[in-house]
């Protein structure tokens, strides 16, 4: 670890709580309905949509109805982009003419990305026409996210109304995220990844005459503009199979620092808007404050991991000073990749600039540690919100009990009927993740597709479905993911990560607005204060790690004793 | 009652055999499985026990280490059991001497209830008496029921349920109509009228409530319930699928170590307590004298955010004393004291005795030999509202400013201006003014005040660290209120107060979110402690207002409110710390048994064996040994309830964490060390 290994990792994450004030209260603004300076130019278009659709804004639903708004959406979604993939040879802007998905694939890739992980099963440049990636892959990357956002803020709303029987109209929510927010902020960050070299092309690749004087065709195509709402909407499907690892998807370490600025950017100040919104906006700092912690402590781990190296490879006469650097980019180094691997996985975008295979047993252990935490480091655009808005009500739970006091949260009461279904949401990590993995373990479709035996196949494998259920998308890398088992497992578990949790997140949020706001005393407890911050990490840690312990153990834990004791996987 | 509350060891024979046979009786599956972490726990149990024996029967080798896993695990159950069986048996005595009170009752019911002299009657078991039968009791007559006296006075020894032994007076009409069963007339005859159901009477429901027949989960306590329950779903699914994931890796666990490992994680230690500490607060606030009808306003007591607590009584000792005497036209302060103190001999209220006490303590006045022989006491008469004594020639008159004016033949205008002054100065800070004259001249005036009790001032500063707020009521003007309410610290008044202002007052705190308790014990009372969310109704009240309340103050003591409130949030307290504490227990169980279940598959995993323990088997056996005792040592802590400090939240949330968290942690990693080392030595393994 070096100086200015930590000076990039602390210039990166001071821009991104610089951006968390302004975009937090921009956002505030938007989801509140009132004016800002975009409304001149988008209000005319939103009204123009919600006109189409018969729509009207002012009419509120109710959480059932909302929760239905998501499902409905997100299915129509997943069917466009399902028949998009299967009909790709009939299609057009095809240049390279590649044909239809196999159906296994292409399920899996519409689960994908209508559930915002962008799990890969393909490789982009080689599987996917410029159609697809723009009317299908890419309008998912904002619909998605927006789906996200739209969620987030029905939850919020929860908080600020007293004696509510409605949390908000999820149509007007996910057209005013998708237009006043991901949209404007997708063109200045893709006009600049332009200006920091990354192609922006309807071309599908062009000729080069190498050294050796051979000829070799390199792909390009609309890199840019994609690249952009990947990582604004915390999507981390890249363009390119080796995702941001590329060098045209991350061609130097300016563009690094715009990756990482962009996936950070809008789940954090979701956050602080969440502060505004409920009028408190000490505690939209305290719940940054707690992925600030937990995502430095992650990045410091891989970071220590990576620079300790491999024993192994010193013996053979690597030089130790490097780390380990098996599977990065020198042109990032070993801090931005720890940085990068750390808010990709905390943060469910699930874009990688290494392999994360290639990590050391222990750096490759905290990456799939932070996905397994349940993505809310800041999390996902809109699901990090909400997912640590249940760990805050489990928090404040346990906390309010050992005041003497029912629990409240934000002056609502925390009660059994809130406690069933935070319960039910923090069930489907482990049901989903370890239940896929212990029966892959086993069974012969499951352990077909491990590269590597030994406790390195069963951390591909954990990866794999903790990928999935936790809708980060990023891969361990080493697992032959497309086989019908994995497609379609690898894709209920999207499916049950993602809205598995909403419908129970969105039904709190619905008993939580009909409650009334009680004004608090000094006998309620603060869960604005370092204390909270500190009692809310602690629950996180222990919840993860309670669940995956065992599991963990026998993956990564055990590698690395091995490779200390002189064993490789 | 009172004789029945003092503390007993848990650990005392007098308690755990009894407990012991109940326990027994408690792991019927169809009770357990209310409890669904000790539920878990039993069918585990058993499957091992099945195992176990099919091993043995088959002459498997290496079977007592799974037999002595199986034995451990109904050990955990049975401690469970054992934790709700001890606080019941603490109640049952109690419950035992009021059952005692009631049966072989019989009533004297009324022939004729209309006839008014007749009181001829026939006598039945009193356990046939319906709502509204009127009977007659008698000298040493045992009250038959609870009920309403409609004709008579007599006094009531209600020891059998205040063990107070003084007797109280019962009669019709008014505030003290109410009479409960199983209670004695020591003295002259009551006619009343039966207002409980057989089966329904106030010693029934206290019966049902101390021995917990009748206890219904409490919200908290089923959303805690839900918590542990959740808890144990992920423990379930991390266990099942690590049977998966070792098979892979090349080690097939056997059932015995998969159901070691998950009895040791899930939260057992809150799970086997839980119903045991809402058991005992329910005890210890019986212990203060107080009966809640349900779990649930003890409950709501914890949150209260707004007491209402009546002026007189409570806040002060309910009658006016005299504080200062204030001497004017050139009186020196003796002359005025050694004349009040005169006129005050005989004066028997407490305002007199007050003047008296007061000349004597600060003055050191004392009255003259021959001062009650020689005098003629002038009695306060409502016409006059002056009172004094004719000695030695000496014409001394105390009383309302405007009657001793009228006395010394002056109006308000010719009185001097250093009268008025004082007077009005007396007023002013919410004081009675009492003019004292002699003949025809002015000698001073006596400060007669309410005095707040000494101490309350901090219990109310207590309260407000805990984040309540107090509120008086009185049916004072606003000047007096407002003065009484600074000198005792409370955070707002109600002057003045009708019935209809205090409910309005409580519906629109309750508008804002606030739980309001409040304590009374008149008539009119009883829809203000319907309204709020915490009633304590006084035992000395009427039947209406215990009605109302949900919870009755046997000793009528209102100040007891501020216990209420603290055994409500001594309950929470004492769940959030034991489930912390069983939470973070986990971990050093998971360092005791995953290297244990993998260390002959990777050596490498030996690294995590932190504790040094012996063995994998002494290691597992270890763990689930200090999982069954643990529940049985926190039993004293689950009935005595954690510490509550008025300390404000988060200064209380950093002691518990500290305390039940990071001891938590540590705690077991020692124990199972210990453990290990002592099941070693014996070489059980």
């Amino acid at each position: 670890m070096t100086f200015s290994g930590w000076l990039q990792i602390a210039l990166v994450l001071i821009a991104v709580l610089a951006l968390a004030k302004p975009l937090g209260l921009y956002m505030a603004r938007v989801f509140a309905g009132e004016r800002t300076w975009l409304s001149p130019i988008v209000h005319p278009i939103e009204t123009g949509f919600y006109r189409l659709a018969g729509l009207r804004a002012d009419q509120e639903q109710g959480w059932l109805a909302y929760a239905f708004g998501v499902l409905a959406f997100s299915f129509a979604g997943f069917l466009a982009m399902f028949a998009i993939l299967r009909l790709q040879g009939f299609l057009p802007f095809n240049p390279q003419g590649f044909g239809e998905l196999a159906p296994d694939l292409a399920f899996n890739t519409a689960v994908s990305f209508v559930t915002n992980t962008n799990w890969q099963n393909y490789g982009g440049e080689t599987t996917m026409s410029h159609f697809s990636q723009m009317a299908g892959l890419t309008v998912q990357n904002f619909l998605s996210a927006a789906t996200g956002m739209a969620v987030a803020i029905a939850v919020t709303r929860a908080f600020m109304r007293s004696g509510a029987t409605a949390v908000g109209n999820f149509w007007v929510d996910m057209t005013r995220a998708t237009l006043y927010v991901l949209l404007p902020l997708a063109i200045v960050v893709a006009i600049g990844f332009v200006a920091l070299g990354l192609p922006q092309s309807m071309d599908a690749s062009f000729a080069a005459t190498t050294l050796e004087g051979t000829q070799q065709t390199i792909a390009i195509g609309p890199v840019a503009s994609q690249e952009a709402i990947k990582q604004l909407g915390t999507n981390g499907g890249g363009f390119f199979n080796t995702n941001a690892a590329h060098p045209f998807e991350n061609p130097n370490a300016f563009a690094n620092y715009l990756n990482i600025i962009a996936m950070l950017s809008i789940s954090t100040a979701l956050v602080y808007a969440f502060g505004q919104l409920v009028g408190n906006r000490r505690q939209g700092w305290a719940l940054i404050a707690v992925t600030g912690v937990l995502l430095l402590v992650g990045t410091g781990a891989i970071y220590w991991a990576e620079t300790s190296g491999n024993p192994l490879l010193h013996a053979v006469g690597v030089d130790p000073a490097l780390g380990n650097m098996e599977g990065k980019e020198v042109r990032f180094g070993q801090a931005m990749t720890a940085l990068y691997a750390a808010v990709t996985t905390g943060l469910s975008d699930g874009g990688v600039n290494a392999m994360h295979s290639s990590l050391t047993p222990l750096g490759g252990m905290v990456p799939m540690f932070l996905i397994q935490l349940g993505e809310v480091l800041p999390g996902g655009v809109g699901s990090g919100l909400y997912g640590m808005l249940v760990f805050a009500i489990l928090a404040v739970f346990v906390a309010g009990l050992m005041v003497g006091r029912t629990p409240e949260f934000l002056g609502k009461k925390i009660e059994a009927r809130e406690m069933k279904l935070a319960m039910l949401a923090i069930l489907i990590l482990p049901l989903v993740i370890l239940g896929f993995t212990a029966v892959s373990m086993v069974a012969p479709f499951g352990l077909s597709a491990i590269t590597t035996p030994g406790p390195h196949g069963l951390s591909e494998i954990l990866y794999a479905y903790s990928s999935a259920a936790g809708n980060n998308g990023s891969a361990f890398g080493g697992l032959s993911g497309n086989t019908p088992w994995y497609n379609t497992t690898l894709a209920i578990a999207m499916l049950l990560g993602r809205f598995a949790y909403i419908v129970p997140v969105l039904a709190i949020a619905g008993s939580l607005a009909a409650k009334p706001r009680l004004p608090g005393s000094s006998g309620t407890f603060p869960t604005d204060r370092p204390l909270f911050v500190g009692l809310l990490i602690g629950i996180i840690l222990i919840m993860g790690g309670l669940q995956f312990f065992p599991a963990l153990a026998l993956g990564p834990v055990v590698e690395h004793f091995a490779m200390l004791a002189g064993q490789s996987f | 009652m009172s004789s029945s509350t003092k503390p007993i060891s848990v650990f005392s024979p007098a308690i755990m055999l009894p407990a012991l046979r109940d326990a027994f009786i408690k792991l019927d599956p169809r009770q357990l499985i209310g409890n669904p972490v000790i539920f878990v726990t039993e069918v585990v149990a058993a499957l091992v026990t099945v195992i176990f024996t099919q091993d043995l029967l088959t002459g498997q080798v290496g079977t007592s280490f799974s037999g002595q896993i199986a034995l451990w695990l109904w050990f955990t159950v049975i401690f469970a059991c054992l934790s709700e069986a001890v606080a019941e048996g603490r109640g049952k005595a109690q419950a035992e001497s009021l059952r005692r009170s009631k049966t072989d009752l019989m009533a004297k019911k009324l022939l004729f209830p209309d006839r008014a002299t007749d009181h001829a009657s026939q006598i039945i078991p009193a356990s046939t008496l319906q709502l509204g039968d009127i009977v007659i009791v008698e000298t040493n007559d045992i009250i038959p029921g609870d009920g309403e006296v409609i004709e008579g006075v007599a006094s009531v020894n209600e020891s059998a349920i205040t063990g107070e032994s003084a007797p109280v007076i019962r009669e019709a009409g008014g505030d003290r109509s109410a009479v409960t069963g199983g209670t004695q007339v020591i003295s002259d005859w009551l006619k009343i009228r039966i207002s409980a159901k057989p089966g329904d009477s106030f010693v029934d429901r206290m019966i049902g409530l101390i021995e917990g027949a009748t206890r219904q989960k409490t919200p908290n306590e089923i959303a805690l319930s839900i918590l542990l329950s959740g808890l144990t779903l992920v423990f379930l699914i991390a266990v099942v699928t690590l049977y998966g994931l070792a098979l892979y890796a090349g080690a097939e666990l056997s059932v015995a170590v998969l159901a070691a490992l998950l009895v040791t994680l899930i939260p057992t230690t809150i799970g086997g307590l839980l119903s045991a500490i809402g058991i005992a607060g329910m005890n210890r606030l019986i212990g203060f004298n107080v009966i809640a009808t349900s779990g649930r306003a003890v409950e709501a007591a914890g949150d209260v955010d707004t007491l209402l607590l009546d002026k007189t009584g409570t806040i002060t000792f309910g009658n006016r004393m005299a504080s200062e005497f204030v001497p004017v036209g050139g009186v020196s302060e003796s002359d005025l004291a050694s004349a009040v103190l005169l006129a005050s001999l005989a004066d028997e209220t407490a305002e007199g005795r007050s003047i008296v006490a007061l000349a004597r303590a600060d003055y050191g006045i004392s009255e003259p030999a021959d001062a009650t022989s020689a005098a003629a006491f002038i009695a306060f008469s409502a016409q006059t509202r002056l009172s004094g004594v004719d000695v030695a020639g000496r014409r001394i008159r105390k009383g309302a400013v405007d009657a001793v004016l009228r006395f010394v033949g002056l109006d308000k205008a010719q009185a001097s201006a250093e009268f008025n002054k004082a007077v009005e100065a007396i007023a002013r800070s919410g004081g009675t003014p009492l003019a004292v004259a002699e003949e025809d001249r002015l000698l001073g005036v006596v400060h007669l005040k309410d005095v707040v009790k000494p101490g309350i001032k901090e219990r109310f500063a207590a309260l407000r660290a805990m984040g309540i707020k107090t509120v008086m009521v009185t049916g004072d003007n606003p000047i007096t209120a407002a003065a009484i309410a600074s000198e005792a610290g409370v955070d707002d008044f109600i002057a003045e107060a009708t019935p209809e202002q205090k409910l309005a007052y409580i519906r629109n705190e309750q508008v804002g979110g606030r739980l309001i308790a409040m304590c009374g014990d008149g008539t009119n009372d009883a829809p203000a402690l319907a309204q709020a969310d915490v009633g304590v109704a006084m035992q000395t009240g009427t039947q209406a207002a215990r009605e109302a309340g949900n919870m009755v103050d046997l000793d009528s003591s209102p100040t007891k409110l501020i216990e209420i409130v603290e055994i409500g949030k001594q309950i929470l307290m004492t769940r959030g710390a034991l489930t912390t504490f069983s939470i973070a227990n986990d971990v050093a169980k998971y360092f005791a048994i995953i290297p244990a279940l993998f260390v002959a598959t990777y050596p490498g995993l030996g690294v995590l064996n932190v504790m040094g323990l012996t063995s994998p088997q002494s290691a597992i056996l270890s763990a689930v040994i200090f999982n069954a005792l643990i529940i049985v040592a926190l039993i004293p802590l689950a009935l005595r309830g954690v510490a509550y400090r008025p300390v404000g939240a988060a200064a209380l949330l950093s002691r518990n964490l500290l305390i039940y968290g990071l001891g938590g942690l540590v705690a077991p990693f020692i124990g199972i060390k210990l453990l290990d080392m002592a099941v070693t030595a014996l070489g059980i393994i």
